[in-house]
């Protein structure tokens, strides 16, 4: 239809240039998406790709199977795709060009499931010398003589219509997965909100995980990088503490980071980028969606809680092996492998700082006179790298009968601190 | 006439004033035989939210609860402590028997990350024990966490100020925390069940002499000989009292 005819019809039609760039990029993503179902992907520019699936079916449990996941996939990503299957690459990319989505399977009826295809899916340049002489579908062309066919159409036509029907080899070249994942999405319209960030961001996401699950791979990290127009571009990177790779699972992280971070200019495009990947096995999902399963996800709860409140607010807690208290206890990954170590009794807290006490009557002080129940246990460590402490720690009690951990520094001052508290 | 008595007195949606209510989900043993009695479930209810209300922090509130994290971390599962008050501290928590790999510690900048955490962490089943600190908490968001511990099988414990115990709470179980002579008392402000009239009393942690922890003949001295020399000499007034 031409421009004019459509804008008649609908006045408000946006216009925009065809991108034969975009759509190659777009091509290409859709073939790494897809390698999840099959290593072998061969691309027909500018608009097909083409999957061997035959290796493949006993795994995902048939062409339907297949069919429903890469049309939910596609889907997913913000494609509409027509998909058909046929024995030969060519049939089959004739199927989805004519727009008929057939899923033949056996060799035997594809002479006739193609007969009734138009000549137009052979996109031809004598289309329509064809059509004059009254062959408008293949089931026409397949009746004429070989003979004068060739002569008059040249051997490639012949040649094509040979492939389609399985009669002569059809080789193709195949795609190679690239060691790294990168793809960009352009926003229809410039966005602020979180949630239609997250909608495009979803699209880009389900494209990573069928590029790592047709690696077998995951990843540990995601970045994210968020173009203004005028603005430098935002980085968003998203830390896993496991291998993953589940679109689903990284879209949530990712909303919990959009929604800390403050855009002030609105975003134009978002890139998706994966530099290191790491193998992850394909794991048997189990019978009964039980609690065992549930407990070994302490990973998604961490990344969950990290996503929001940052990397250093989530930890873990282990020993060191140093006399000195602030440093007996440090913050160490979740789950990390702990020394084990014997102290003597400790209080359950610890204060970040030792707080000063008062003294009166050359007795320490804290809410009233403290009580020394226990003690001295002398502690004096760390010469060696300028932090050392010389301290004489005691039990106290205080008038509201509270347990505390107070020290004396071991210097001609001799000054009272506050150092935890027992519960 | 008596065998239908005895038939409403088991069935599991019939409970007696005067009794604990029967639990479906059995408690997690406190490690004090007193309060486990007082009980309904015969410990800390899981998938329910408990208060514990201290009079001030330090009074043996983690005490209190020490056996039963220790139990829950022995099992694998995670213990999340939600904005606490202080650092956890660690040698003190591998005394107390706790697995330190199963210690997860949040710390949060504003009172609804800390819901937010505590929320997200009662979802989940990997933890076992969710410890959490909010300083303010409307009834609201109490409501909310007591619906998120009932989905999850988890010890939810808040700790909260004294003075929360005259707010109405949706939590089964409140206990305040008071200091009396010779040990602690907890108050049973509200259970599944009659309601306490006394406190339960639980010893002091023994001071002196009796706990072998006390005795500090165990110096740490990495230092140079001279000031090693002058360790001994202690001002009298610094003996066990």
């Amino acid at each position: 239809m031409p421009v004019a005819a459509a804008l008649a019809l609908a006045p408000t039609l946006r216009l925009r240039e065809r991108d034969a760039a975009a759509e190659t990029e777009a091509l290409l993503g859709i073939a790494t998406w897809a390698m999840q179902c099959t290593p072998n992907v061969a691309l027909d520019f500018p608009d097909l790709a083409l999957l061997e699936v035959s290796g493949s079916l006993k795994l995902f449990g048939g062409l339907k199977k297949i069919e429903a996941r890469l049309r939910q996939g596609l889907a997913a990503m913000g494609y509409s795709a027509r998909l058909a299957a046929a024995p030969t690459p060519r049939a089959a990319s004739w199927f989805a060009r004519a727009g008929r989505e057939r899923l033949i399977a056996d060799a035997a009826l594809i002479e006739r499931e193609l007969s009734a295809l138009p000549v137009s899916v052979l996109q031809s340049k004598d289309e329509e010398t064809l059509s004059s002489i009254g062959a408008g579908s293949i089931g026409d062309l397949l009746a004429l003589p070989r003979d004068g066919l060739a002569r008059r159409f040249g051997q490639g036509l012949l040649d094509a219509l040979d492939q389609a029907l399985g009669r002569l080899p059809d080789p193709r070249g195949f795609c190679v997965l690239p060691e790294k994942f990168y793809a960009a999405l352009e926003l229809p319209a410039e966005a602020t909100q979180a949630e239609a960030l997250l909608f495009a961001a979803q699209r880009l996401l389900a494209q990573l995980e069928g590029f790592l699950a047709a690696r077998a791979a995951g990843t540990r990290q995601v970045s994210i990088s968020l173009a203004h127009r005028a603005a430098p571009a935002t980085r968003i990177e998203l830390g896993m503490v496991v291998v993953r790779r589940e679109a689903a699972h990284l879209a949530l992280l990712l909303r919990e980071r959009l929604r800390q971070t403050a855009l002030l200019v609105p975003v134009r495009a978002i890139a998706l980028e994966v530099r290191t990947i790491e193998p992850l096995a394909h794991c048997n999902q189990n019978l009964f969606d039980d609690e065992l399963r549930e407990e070994g996800n302490w990973p998604r709860l961490i990344e969950r809680l990290r996503a929001r409140l940052g990397a250093a607010a989530v930890h873990g807690i282990g020993l060191c092996a140093d006399h000195r208290p602030e440093r007996a206890s440090l913050p160490t990954e979740p789950n990390a492998r702990q020394l084990a170590l014997d102290f003597n009794l400790r209080p359950f807290w610890l204060l970040e700082r030792p707080q000063a006490l008062e003294e009166k009557n050359s007795i320490p002080c804290h809410h009233g006179p403290l009580k020394l129940l226990a003690g001295p246990e002398r502690i004096e460590s760390g010469w060696w790298d300028g932090a050392d402490v010389a301290r004489d720690y005691f039990i106290a009690r205080t008038a509201d009968e509270a347990l505390l951990w107070v020290y004396r520094e071991r210097s001609p001052e001799g000054a009272w601190y506050l150092h935890g508290i027992f519960s | 006439m008596p065998g239908l008595a005895a038939e409403l007195q088991h069935h599991p949606g019939i409970w007696r004033g005067n009794e604990l209510a029967r639990t479906a989900c059995p408690g997690i043993v406190t490690g004090f035989a007193a309060l486990d009695a007082e009980l309904p479930g015969g410990g800390w209810p899981c998938g329910a939210l408990t208060e514990i209300l201290p009079q001030h922090e330090g009074i043996g509130e983690l005490r209190v609860l020490g056996p039963a994290l220790a139990q829950l971390a022995a099992q694998g599962k995670f213990i999340a402590w939600i904005a606490p008050p202080y650092q956890p501290y660690a040698p003190a928590l591998a005394a107390a028997g706790i697995d330190l790999e199963r210690v997860l510690i949040i710390k949060t900048t504003r009172d609804g990350d800390s819901l937010w955490a505590a929320e997200q962490a009662l979802g989940s089943a990997a933890c076992g024990g969710v410890l959490a600190w909010p300083r303010e908490v409307r009834f609201a968001q109490l409501r909310r966490l007591q619906l998120a511990a009932e989905g999850g099988r988890c010890l939810a414990i808040l700790f909260r100020l004294t003075r929360a115990a005259r707010e109405p709470s949706p939590a089964v179980l409140r206990i305040a925390l008071a200091t009396s002579v010779g040990g602690l008392a907890l108050s049973i402000l509200k259970r599944r069940g009659a309601p306490l009239s006394r406190p339960i009393l639980l010893p002091a942690l023994s001071a002196a002499g009796s706990n072998p922890f006390l005795r500090f003949d165990t110096h740490v001295v990495d230092s140079t000989p001279s000031a090693a020399a002058t360790a001994g000499s202690l001002p009298a007034r610094l003996a066990l009292a």
